[in-house]
C-alpha cells in the first residue's frame, strides 16, 4: 500500500527553504558569530536529507543532479587553492587577507579570503555527509 | 688497489664470467677456464716467499669505510702466505680433479664453479685480511658459499639438511665472532690485527677481555668443527667430493685454526685461552677418532677423521701458546707445539685431500661408498689403492711419511704439557698425552680400516652398481700429486721448514730482537718416549684392528638418544615448537585480547612513570566553583554511561549513548562554546542514526540480546585506565607551568584576521592547515564508505583460512 505523505511533503517543501536559508546564514555568520563552514554544511545536508525522507532518493537525485564525490574534490580544491593562492603574493601557505570593499549592491562590505577556505569546508562537509547517507541508503 | 687486492678479488670477478663461459663455450668443460686462476694465483703467491723468509711482511691498504676504521688492508706474513698457498694450491688440484669428476652433460657446472670461486676468493680474503671487519665479511662469505656447495645437489633431501645444519652452526659462530671483534675494537680502538697485537698486553685485565676471547673462540670452534660443534661436518659430506676435499678437509675448516693462530698473540697471556684451545682440541681429537672407527661410509670416516685432526692442530696451538710466558727462545720448549701444529696443518691438507679424492674415485667407479659393500678392489684399481695406502699410512703416523713426523712432534708437544707448572697443568696436564695416545690408536685403526676394508678382502661385484675399473688418468693426477707431496715431505721435511714453517711460526709466536726460529725436522731422534708411544700405537692398533668385531659393540653403549645430532635435531624441533606455542599463547587472533595488552601496558607504563618521576600532584586551589547545572548534567551523564554498560539490549545502549552525546552538547552550552554545541548536536544525531542503522542490520541468526559478559580482568583494566587518565588530568591541571597563549588569539582575532568569532578564526585562519587536513580526512572517510559498499566483490571461493 502506498502511503500518503502529502502533509509531510508539503511541510518539507516549505521547510527545506527555511533550513537552507538558515544554513546559509550560519555559514556567512561564521566569521563574527557562532557558525561557519562545518555546521553550515551539516545543516544544508540536513535539508537535503529531509527531502530524501519526504520524497525518495531518485526524486532527490533528479532535483539535485550532483555527484557528491566530485563536490568533495571541488571543496578540497577550494581549501588547498586558498592556501596555494597566498604564494602569488609572496606569503607563506594559507596566509589570509581581509579588507573592506565598497560593492555597488551591498555597500561597504567586509571580504576575507578565509571565506573561500570556508566554502571549501562547507562543500566537503555537505558532500561527505550526503555521500555517506546516499551510499548507505542505496545499499540493498 | 694493488695487485694483491686484485688477487683476492680475482675469483669473484671470474665468478661473474663463469656462467657466460658455461653457456657459450659448451664444448669445453668450464673447469678448464677456472683452473687457470688458482694456478696463476699459486705462482703469484709463491713469489712472496723471500719476503716472509726475510721477515718483511707486506701491507697494502685500500680505503673502504675510513670513517668507521674499516679498510681493506692486506697483510702477507708467514702465516697468511702458508694459508694462501694451501688455498690456491689445493684449489688448483681440486678444480683439475672436478673437471674429470663432474659430468659436463649432467651437472650444472656454471653453478658449481661460481660457488667454488666465491669460496676461494672468500678464503683468500679471510687469511690475508688485516682488518677484522673485512675478515668477518669474507668469513661469512665462506659460510655462504659452503652452504651453496653442500646443497649443490639440491634436489636431495640430505644435501639440504646438511647445508642448513652447517649454515646454522657456522653462522652462529660467525655472529659470536663478530661480537668478539667488536669487543676487541672497544678495548683497543682499532680493527687492525697488527695494532691489536701491539696493544694486547695492556688489555688483559679489561672486563671485555674474557667475553671477547670466548666469543672469538666460539666462532673458531664452530668453523673448525671442534667438539661439540663438529656435527655439521659429517652431514656436509653430501656435497660433491671435490667440495669435501677442498672445503671440508683442506681449507674452510682450517679458517678457525687460522683465527686461533692469528689471535694467539692477543689472547695467549690468559690461562683460559690455553686451557680452552688445548682442552677442546684434545677432546675433539679423541672423540673424532673414536667415532670414526664405527662409521661405514667412507666419507663419514674421513669427516670424523678431519674433525679429529683439526682437534689435534687446535690442541697443539693451545700448548704452543704457553710460549708467550717465556721471554727467551732458548729456554722455551713449547714452540715445538706450534711447529707441530703448522707442520701437521700442511701434512693434513696433503693426505686428507688425496684421501677424499681417492674416495671420490671409488664412489665414481663403483657407485657406492659403503664400506660393507666394497672390498677386493686392489687388483682392479691399483693406482687408487696406492694412493689410499700412502694417504692412510701417513694419517696413521707411520714412517716414512709426513704424518709420522708431525705425529712424533705432536707427542712431544703433549708430553711437554705435563711438565708445565702453570695454571694447574701439573695436576691435569697428564690427561693430554694419555688422550693423545688413545686417539692415535683409534686413528691407526680407522686408517687401516679405510684402506683394507675397501681394497682387500672379498670382492663383491653383485653388490655394486657398476663394474669397477681404474679411474681415468685426469682424475688421478691430483691425488697423485698430493701423495707425492706426502712422500716428498716425509723424506725431505726441511724443504718446508725454511720456506713456510719458520715464517709462519714467527707470525704466531713472540720473538725477541734478532731472534729467529731454526727448524730442523729429523726422522730419527733417538729412543725417546715419543718413539715408544708410536710403537705402542702401532702394536695396540694392530691388535685392536685384528679383533675389531669383538669389541665393536662398545659403540652401542652410547645410546642414540644422547648423541649430539639427536640433541641438535631435538633442539631445533623444541625451538620451533616452543616459539610456536609462545606466539600462539598471546597472538590469539581476538582483538579483545590485544586491547587487554594495550590497555594493561598503558596503565602499567603510565602509573610507574608517574610513580618514578614523582609526577602525581593534586592541587584544587585554582579550580572554579561548581554550579548546580554542572552537577545535574554530570549526574545525567554518569547515569547514561552506566546505562550503556549495564544495558540488556543494544537499543538501550545506543539511546543511552545518545543521551551522553546530547548532555555533552549541553555542557558545551554551559561552558560557552556555541560552535561546539551546534556541531556536537548535529554530529551526535547523525552518529546515533548510523548506530541505529547498524543495529537494524544485525544478522538474525546470532542476534544475542544478552548483557555484556562480566570479566574480572576487563573490570580491573578498565578501572585502571579510568584512574590513570583521571590522575593524569588532575596532575596536569595542578601544575600549570606557563600561561596559556589564548590571550594572543583574543587580541589578534579581530585586529589581524578581521573576525569576531574566535573559534572560527582559529579554525580557518590561525590554524587553517589543520582544518584543511581534517576535511581531507572527511573526504577519505566518505570515499572509503562508498568504496566499501559499492565495490563489494563476491567472496572468492577457496580463499585462505
Amino acid at each position: 500500500m502506498k502511503t500518503n505523505d502529502t502533509i509531510l511533503q508539503t511541510v518539507t517543501k516549505v521547510l527545506v527553504f527555511v533550513i537552507l536559508a538558515f544554513s546559509i546564514f550560519i555559514f556567512f555568520a561564521g566569521h563574527n558569530n557562532p557558525g561557519g563552514g562545518f555546521i553550515g554544511g551539516l545543516i544544508t545536508a540536513a535539508a537535503i536529507v529531509l527531502l530524501m525522507l519526504a520524497f525518495d532518493m531518485k526524486t532527490v537525485k533528479k532535483i539535485i543532479p550532483f555527484d557528491y564525490k566530485k563536490i568533495i574534490a571541488v571543496g578540497l580544491i577550494f581549501a588547498v587553492g586558498t592556501g596555494v593562492g597566498s604564494f602569488f603574493f609572496d606569503a607563506p601557505f594559507l596566509t589570509h587577507a581581509h579588507d573592506y570593499f565598497d560593492l555597488w549592491f551591498l555597500g561597504k562590505t567586509h571580504l576575507a579570503t578565509a571565506l573561500l577556505f570556508d566554502i571549501g569546508v562547507y562543500l566537503v562537509v555537505v558532500a561527505v555527509t550526503l555521500t555517506i547517507i546516499q551510499t548507505i541508503g542505496e545499499d540493498e | 688497489m694493488t695487485l694483491l687486492h686484485w688477487a683476492i678479488l680475482a675469483p669473484f670477478l671470474l665468478a661473474i664470467f663463469v656462467p657466460f663461459l658455461y653457456k657459450y663455450l659448451k664444448a669445453i668443460h668450464t673447469g678448464w677456464f677456472v683452473l687457470l686462476l688458482p694456478v696463476t694465483l699459486f705462482i703469484y703467491f709463491l713469489q712472496f716467499l723471500p719476503n716472509t723468509y726475510n721477515g718483511n711482511p707486506i701491507i697494502e691498504t685500500v680505503n673502504w669505510i675510513p670513517s668507521l676504521d674499516i679498510n681493506f688492508t692486506v697483510y702477507v706474513d708467514g702465516l697468511s702466505l702458508l694459508f694462501a698457498l694451501l688455498i690456491t694450491g689445493i684449489g688448483a688440484l681440486v678444480v683439475l680433479y672436478s673437471i674429470y669428476y663432474l659430468s659436463k652433460k649432467r651437472e650444472a657446472l656454471g653453478n658449481f664453479y661460481v660457488y667454488l670461486l666465491m669460496f676461494m676468493g672468500a678464503m683468500l680474503g679471510v687469511v690475508l685480511s688485516d682488518n677484522l671487519m673485512v675478515l668477518y665479511v669474507f668469513w661469512e662469505f665462506t659460510s655462504l658459499s659452503s652452504f651453496l656447495l653442500i646443497a649443490y645437489w639440491y634436489e636431495r633431501d640430505k644435501s639440504r639438511y646438511g647445508a642448513l645444519k652447517s649454515m646454522l652452526i657456522t653462522v652462529l659462530g660467525g655472529f659470536a665472532m663478530l661480537a668478539g671483534f667488536i669487543l676487541l675494537y672497544l678495548m683497543t680502538n682499532t680493527f687492525s690485527v697488527r695494532e691489536i697485537v701491539e696493544i694486547a698486553p695492556t688489555i688483559i685485565n679489561h672486563p671485555f677481555f674474557l667475553p671477547a676471547m670466548l666469543l672469538v673462540l666460539l666462532g673458531a670452534f664452530t668453523k673448525s668443527a671442534q667438539f661439540p660443534f663438529y656435527i655439521w661436518l659429517p652431514d656436509a659430506m653430501e656435497a660433491p667430493t671435490p667440495v669435501s676435499a677442498y672445503l671440508h678437509s683442506a681449507t674452510m675448516v682450517k679458517a678457525g685454526i687460522y683465527i686461533v693462530a692469528r689471535l694467539t698473540a692477543v689472547f695467549a697471556l690468559a690461562p683460559e685461552w690455553i686451557w680452552l684451545v688445548a682442552g677442546f682440541g684434545i677432546f675433539t681429537l679423541f672423540w673424532g677418532s673414536f667415532n670414526a672407527v664405527k662409521q661405514t661410509d667412507l666419507k663419514s670416516i674421513l669427516a670424523f677423521s678431519t674433525v679429529s685432526q683439526l682437534g689435534l692442530i687446535m690442541s697443539l696451538l693451545g700448548i704452543g701458546a704457553v710460549s708467550f710466558h717465556y721471554t727467551h727462545l732458548e729456554e722455551n720448549i713449547y714452540t715445538v707445539a706450534t711447529l707441530a701444529a703448522i707442520f701437521h696443518l700442511i701434512n693434513h691438507a696433503t693426505f686428507k685431500g688425496a684421501l677424499f679424492m681417492m674416495v671420490g674415485i671409488v664412489d665414481h667407479e663403483t657407485g657406492t661408498r659403503d664400506i660393507r659393500k666394497l672390498g677386493g678392489l686392489m687388483g682392479l684399481m691399483p693406482i687408487t689403492f696406492t694412493i689410499a695406502l700412502i694417504g692412510s699410512l701417513s694419517m696413521a703416523g707411520i714412517p716414512p711419511f709426513n704424518g709420522f713426523l708431525s705425529k712424533e712432534m705432536f707427542f712431544t708437544g703433549m708430553l711437554r704439557a705435563v711438565e708445565l707448572d702453570l695454571f694447574n697443568f701439573d695436576t691435569w696436564g697428564i690427561l693430554f698425552p694419555i688422550l693423545a695416545w688413545l686417539a692415535s690408536i683409534f686413528t691407526f685403526i680407522y686408517s687401516l680400516k679405510l684402506v683394507f676394508h675397501t681394497f682387500t678382502g672379498k670382492y663383491q661385484p653383485e653388490k655394486l652398481d657398476k663394474k669397477p675399473h681404474e679411474a681415468p688418468i685426469g682424475m688421478l693426477i691430483s691425488p697423485i700429486i698430493l701423495v707425492s707431496l706426502v712422500i716428498i715431505i716425509g723424506f725431505f721435511p726441511n724443504i718446508l721448514s725454511y720456506s713456510l714453517i719458520e715464517p709462519a711460526m714467527a707470525a704466531i709466536l713472540p720473538l725477541g730482537l734478532d731472534e729467529r726460529f731454526y727448524v730442523n725436522i729429523y726422522h730419527w731422534h733417538g729412543f725417546t718416549p715419543e718413539l715408544y708411544m708410536t710403537i705402542g700405537v702401532v702394536a695396540i692398533g694392530l691388535a685392536m684392528y685384528y679383533y675389531l668385531t669383538k669389541w665393536q659393540s662398545i659403540y652401542k653403549l652410547h645410546p642414540e638418544k644422547l648423541t649430539l645430532n639427536k640433541f641438535y635435531d631435538g633442539g631445533l624441533i623444541t625451538l620451533e615448537n616452543t616459539s610456536d606455542k609462545f606466539t600462539h599463547s598471546y597472538m590469539t587472533g581476538f582483538i579483545r585480547d590485544y586491547l587487554v595488552y594495550t590497555f594493561a601496558f598503558f596503565v602499567i607504563a603510565l602509573l610507574s612513570a608517574m610513580y618514578m618521576l614523582d609526577a602525581l600532584v593534586i592541587d584544587f586551589s585554582g579550580l572554579a566553583p561548581i554550579g548546580i547545572y554542572e552537577g545535574i548534567l554530570s549526574l545525567a551523564m554518569v547515569i547514561a554511561a552506566f546505562v550503556v554498560l549495564f544495558a540488556k539490549s543494544r537499543l538501550t545502549a545506543i539511546i543511552a549513548l545518545g543521551v551522553v552525546g546530547y548532555t555533552l552538547a549541553l555542557f558545551f552550552v554551559i561552558f560557552r562554546a556555541p560552535d561546539l554545541a551546534l556541531t556536537q548536536l548535529v554530529i551526535e544525531t547523525v552518529s546515533v542514526a548510523l548506530f541505529l542503522l547498524c543495529f537494524y542490520h544485525l544478522p538474525k541468526l546470532k542476534q544475542e540480546l544478552n548483557r555484556v559478559r562480566f570479566r574480572a580482568v576487563n573490570l580491573v583494566i578498565s578501572v585502571g585506565v579510568g584512574i590513570v587518565v583521571t590522575l593524569i588530568a588532575l596532575s596536569a591541571n595542578s601544575t600549570r607551568l606557563f600561561e596559556s597563549i589564548a590571550e594572543y588569539f583574543v587580541e589578534a582575532s579581530y585586529e589581524e584576521a578581521g573576525g569576531k568569532n574566535m573559534v572560527n578564526v582559529i579554525l580557518v585562519d590561525f590554524r587553517g592547515f589543520d582544518t584543511m587536513l581534517e576535511i581531507l580526512v572527511l573526504g577519505i572517510a566518505a570515499l572509503g564508505i562508498f568504496a566499501m559498499i559499492k565495490l563489494r566483490t563476491k567472496k572468492e571461493e577457496g580463499h585462505e583460512n
